[in-house]
């Protein structure tokens, strides 16, 4: 039908001169001014900064500048003692007995307070992080405080979270949060614990401690009991202090799975209840039905989304054999409209790598990968130079037994499989010592929920990724760790339960 | 067939792969170089998402200064009143080919778009000017009349001058399913376009989902559009972000598939230029720079043109001026 036609020409010659807008944007910088960063900080114990016990300092440096931005207070042994303390007196004297009514009226300030001070939160995470302001602006603080408002309303609810249980905090808590959402994993600790009516004392990452230092100086503002919550800077020995301290009722940690495993096996040693949110090598995988162009997306932000520096980043992509190429193809396409550089410029899609030690690690993971004989891409983008940068990376032809497919980068590195059949798809997804999470792109219904069925992951995505809501359960299988994080299921670590009296 | 270059690496392969489950049983056109088209389905919640991202994006300084003015150089600048008269062409016609007369760098818009009565005015007032005059024609807005007298129409628009007309499809026809009445009606209003070039406008307002308008964009393509055009400007739900890019990315497809590249018509509710440059954005970041041109894409507008002035009067004065502070025609 259609080549019956004569074509007609489709040129058209008597139009005005050309203009050009140029797709490289002029610089649209984040103003800093919101910002005022101290030349140095102490540890937040007991409502107050105070100084470490020896004094010792270490340099927090922006990767996106490698510029000195504060010394930040490394807590010893001993200050870490002074915080359990400050907590242990803070539950026992104000939080533990106070009402449920009472703590949402302080997680609710809380979270208008971060929702107020959102622009300032945001730029100093980007700041110190190295992650673009598109999305410290738009993910990782408005998450943070919608977290808190979730809490907020089960504070008086408790009852009806376990109902028939008599229901009591369980008292101090220790937590351990990494550097790549420092604010967001912050809130995902510090929100649950509080809501329950636990103490808290808290280390963060050692590259990122400035929002969590200036989220301390919002709960001086919100008037928050003093040690309902202490924060303790420093590096692994801080961390060990804290999970070695014999006063503490409950730990949590998010982080690698190596730091995990010693952590559970000193927790595990003095029977402290534990809940472990660690690394993960997630399956995205592609059928040939699937919305292409929206799979092209998914899997681009699965991947590139914080440079990578997600537990849950779609590290692997299976793809069915039938449109690989085609959709390889896509892919590049896409990546050559991502935008690489200054994370304070609104424009960036992918800003710095977290720190010199990570960008180490994903340099020493990618040779490995090239040298296994997977063929490796990169856009040729410009990078800034000073600062850790890593250009996005495809890798194609790469096979289940290479390190890339196996071990996680934490970084912006895509790993290209394929699959014939969906059994086939499962196999190879769930081939790995993680199972955090999958990403599954088909327009069949009945296909999601089979595949979800049979992948061991703790979330699953269907034709979207890297979605987080407060009210979701977050968590892992396998070595990507125990215990939930968000929704009713994420209050259960924090309480301990019984049965009232006269219920069986 | 191809006229223009495409972005290296888009066109090694051209595509002969059967067409999608699901979809091929329904729908299954053939390029006119015999190319079997695939289309893809769409998910509307990712296609959504993908759309606002463009919005986020910040124009400055001397990328705001360009993105003004391309887009009033893909400007159809754009009058559909049954009130219309001779007169009101003729300040139109004015407009479009002098934005702003006491800035020579300020471009032509592409075209000024009339109803077939006021295609000689039109002609008369931007002869000899680079500006085109396109028409709508082959009963607008609602193309429920015979084929005969839709050629008729677009005939007629054509002899008296017209350089590009925009139809419509008829909705009805591929809402119940019959594809190919579609095809073929495009096809013999192609031919009756001769010389001009045809946008063929999918209503998208009317067409219910994302998945049906990408299937319309195909088929639209496949049976020999210029361009393919969002809307008539004359329904509820004009002209948005997804709906553009999801036909950027038919239009995409469509030049990998099959080598030809069809440029994309934005219409219906574009007024600011910040809603312009948004779209710019899209069509940059989907398409490529290569699209960035009056040849490959235009925006259907009355008012916008008049925005991007006090935007430029902005960027010059370093302050906003008032409606007070451009002509109104």
């Amino acid at each position: 039908m259609a080549d019956e036609i004569e074509p007609a020409s489709r040129s058209n010659s008597s139009l005005p001169a050309r203009v050009k807008f140029d797709l490289d944007y002029a610089p649209a910088l984040e103003s800093t001014s919101i910002v005022s960063i101290a030349d140095e900080y102490g540890l937040f114990i007991g409502g107050q900064f105070v100084e470490p016990e020896s004094g010792e300092k270490f340099t927090t440096v922006s990767p996106s500048t490698e510029k000195a931005l504060s010394q930040i207070s490394s807590a010893s042994a001993v200050d870490v003692d002074r915080a359990v303390k400050a907590a242990r007196r803070a539950h026992t004297k104000v939080w533990g007995p106070m009402s449920g009514r009472d703590r949402a009226k302080y997680l609710f300030r809380i979270a208008r307070q971060l929702q107020e001070r959102a622009r300032e939160f945001a730029v100093l995470e980007t700041i110190d992080g190295g992650k673009p302001i598109r999305e410290s602006r738009d993910v990782d603080v408005p998450l943070a405080a919608a977290h808190f408002f979730y809490h907020a309303g089960w504070a008086d609810k408790l009852e009806y979270a376990f109902p028939d249980r008599r229901i009591a905090p369980k008292g101090v808590v220790g937590q351990i949060i990494p550097w790549n959402f420092p604010l967001l994993m912050l809130a995902w600790k510090v929100a649950p614990a509080l809501a329950t009516g636990n103490t808290v004392v808290l280390k963060p990452a050692e590259t990122t401690s400035l929002t969590a230092l200036l989220f301390a100086q919002l709960l001086q503002d919100v008037d928050l009991p003093p040690g309902v919550v202490n924060i303790v800077t420093g590096a692994g020995a801080t961390g060990s202090a804290l999970v070695d301290h014999g006063d503490l009722d409950k730990l949590a940690f998010t982080g690698s799975t190596s730091v995990g495993k010693q952590i559970q096996r000193s927790a595990s040693a003095r029977g402290v209840p534990l809940t472990l949110e660690l690394g993960g090598k997630a399956a995205h995988i592609v059928f040939e039905d699937a919305a292409i162009d929206q799979a092209v997306e998914g899997v681009i932000n699965g991947i590139y989304f914080n440079q990578g520096h997600v537990c849950c980043a779609g590290s692997r992509l299976l793809v069915q054999e039938s449109i690989a190429e085609s959709f390889v193809d896509r892919l590049k396409n896409r990546l050559s409209t991502v935008r690489v550089g200054d994370p304070l410029d609104k424009n960036t899609d992918v800003g710095a790598i977290n720190s010199a030690e990570q960008l180490g690690r994903i340099t020493e993971l990618v040779a490995a990968g090239v040298a296994e004989g997977a063929e490796l891409y990169q856009p040729q983008c410009s990078l800034p130079d000073r600062g850790y940068w890593f250009r996005p990376t495809i890798f194609t032809n790469v096979q289940q037994s290479h390190r890339i497919a196996r071990e996680e980068i934490f970084g912006p590195v895509l790993s290209v499989l394929t699959f014939r059949t969906p059994e086939e798809a499962v196999a190879k997804a769930n081939d790995t010592q993680y199972g955090l999470s999958a990403g599954i792109w088909t327009e069949k219904g009945s296909k999601i929920l089979w595949m979800a069925d049979q992948l061991d992951a703790g979330v699953i995505w269907a034709n979207t990724f890297n979605q987080f809501d407060a009210a979701s359960p977050f968590g892992g299988y396998k070595e990507s760790g125990f215990g939930r994080e968000g929704g009713l299921q994420g209050l259960a670590p924090y309480v301990s339960l019984s049965s009232p009296r006269g219920v069986a | 067939m191809v006229t223009r270059p495409l972005r290296a690496g888009r066109l090694d392969k051209v595509s002969t792969e059967i067409e999608t489950p699901g979809v091929a049983a329904v729908f299954a056109p053939r390029s006119r170089s015999g190319v079997a088209l695939r289309v893809t389905p769409v998910d509307a919640v990712g296609l959504e998402a993908r759309a606002s991202t463009f919005t986020t994006r910040s124009i400055k300084t001397t990328s705001k200064r360009a993105a003004i003015h391309l887009a009033i150089s893909c400007i159809d600048l754009t009058t559909l009143e049954g009130m219309d008269t001779p007169g009101k062409v003729a300040a139109l016609c004015r407009k479009a080919v002098r934005p702003e007369p006491t800035d020579a760098a300020i471009p032509s818009v592409a075209a000024v778009c009339v109803y077939p009565q006021m295609v000689p005015a039109a002609v008369k007032h931007t002869a000899g000017t680079g500006v085109l005059v396109a028409s709508v024609a082959g009963a607008f807005p609602s193309g429920q009349s015979s084929l005969a007298v839709r050629t008729a129409d677009i005939e007629q628009a054509v002899a008296d001058g017209a350089n590009e007309i925009d139809i419509v499809i008829s909705r009805g026809a591929f809402l119940s399913g019959d594809y190919r009445y579609v095809f073929n009606e495009i096809e013999t209003q192609k031919a009756a376009c001769g010389p001009a070039h045809m946008k063929v406008i999918l209503e998208t307002g009317e067409l219910g989902t994302y998945d049906q308008i990408r299937k319309a964009s195909m088929l639209a393509m496949a049976a020999g559009a210029d361009f393919i055009k969002t809307s008539t400007g004359k329904v509820a739900n004009n002209s948005s972000m997804p709906v553009a890019l999801c036909m950027a990315e038919a239009i995409r497809d469509y030049a990998e598939q099959t080598g030809e590249v069809v440029g994309l018509k934005v219409a219906g509710g574009i007024r600011t230029a910040k809603q312009a440059w948004h779209y710019l954005v899209l069509i940059g970041e989907t398409l490529g720079a290569e699209w960035l041109t009056p040849d490959l894409f235009r925006i259907g507008a009355s008012s916008l043109l008049n925005d991007l002035l006090l935007q430029l009067q902005k960027l010059d004065t370093g302050h906003y001026s008032g409606p007070n502070y451009v002509s109104v025609d």
